[in-house]
């Protein structure tokens, strides 16, 4: 008796699991465009405490490390172990620098007096206070998904390596992947809605 | 009987090109970022960004070489976020 794989469903397990994520980050969302109706302007002038170079680089990070994910789902279909490992080391690498230009962006904003309960943003315009709110829970959020993204690629990267997972099953990777892939997707949105409002 | 199903393979080139419209999409959205469009400026930025977000899901996601169960399923979720976002501003904008 064979033991039949139903690869589809645990597919479709993972984009289910997804579905309740993208409505999460939703309701976030659904927040900023209400607060940016009533707050324009001091979200434009927050919008441009934040620093364009950094966010533009975390993006294209985030961009390139989603492009070598799906690239080592290919690679393990194809058999080519080696590659597989090293374009996962890469994306982990790539998650790891995200993380460590945020720390600077938040360590920067902090210095600067700019963090919830902070005296400059509660004396401040509640515009100000509410755009830095929901940038802190929405890119902290997104930064804590980018954490278990990485734990998530590191135990398909030990899988492969113990060759657990195969050209015949890889559905662990795939759907770690498709986490990824997600993380990359909430920064497309999050990107031009916090660094590039006017 | 078929112990495996059949999948589709990208190949890293076509994986590549898509890097790369990506690539340009976010080029695009940072250069139109500084031109003064008034009211124009957020739904162009949001245009851009669901470009990019079609192509990742599609591509990376392997969207496109899904069955009508994942795909639908995935709509069905966009729908209720438009209706979500959709309904509270209308509220909020016409209030």
């Amino acid at each position: 008796m064979t033991s039949r794989i139903d690869t589809t469903g645990v597919r479709m397990g993972m984009w289910f699991f997804l579905y309740s994520e993208i409505i999460l980050f939703g309701g976030l969302f659904v927040l900023y465009a209400v607060y940016f109706h009533n707050h324009s302007h001091y979200f434009a002038e927050g919008g441009k405490e934040l620093n364009r170079i950094i966010g533009s680089l975390n993006t294209v990070v985030l961009l390139v490390s989603s492009f070598t994910v799906a690239a080592s789902i290919t690679a393990i279909q194809r058999e080519k172990k080696g590659q597989a490992v090293g374009l996962l080391l890469f994306s982990l690498l790539c998650g790891f620098v995200f993380l460590v230009n945020k720390y600077f962006e938040w360590g920067t904003k902090i210095h600067h007096d700019i963090y919830p309960n902070s005296a400059t943003l509660q004396d401040g315009a509640p515009g100000l206070n509410i755009f830095f709110g929901l940038y802190y829970v929405i890119t902290g959020l997104h930064g804590l998904h980018v954490i278990i993204g990485m734990i998530l690629l590191t135990i398909s990267l030990v899988l492969i390596l113990r060759g657990r997972i195969t050209a015949s099953r890889f559905a662990m990777l795939e759907n770690s992947g498709l986490y990824w892939h997600l993380v990359d997707l909430i920064w497309i949105f999050v990107f031009p809605l916090f660094y590039l409002v006017l | 009987m078929k112990t495996t199903e059949q999948t589709h393979i990208l190949s890293y080139g076509k994986l590549a090109l898509v890097l790369v419209l990506l690539l340009m999409l976010t080029g695009m959205t940072v250069a139109v970022s500084y031109v003064h469009m008034g009211f124009w400026n957020v739904p162009v930025a949001l245009t851009i960004a669901s470009l990019k977000a079609s192509l990742v899901l599609l591509f990376f996601m392997h969207l496109k070489y899904e069955g009508p169960v994942i795909r639908y399923s995935f709509l069905s979720t966009v729908f209720f976020l438009a209706i979500m976002i959709g309904f509270t501003f209308w509220d909020v904008a016409f209030r």
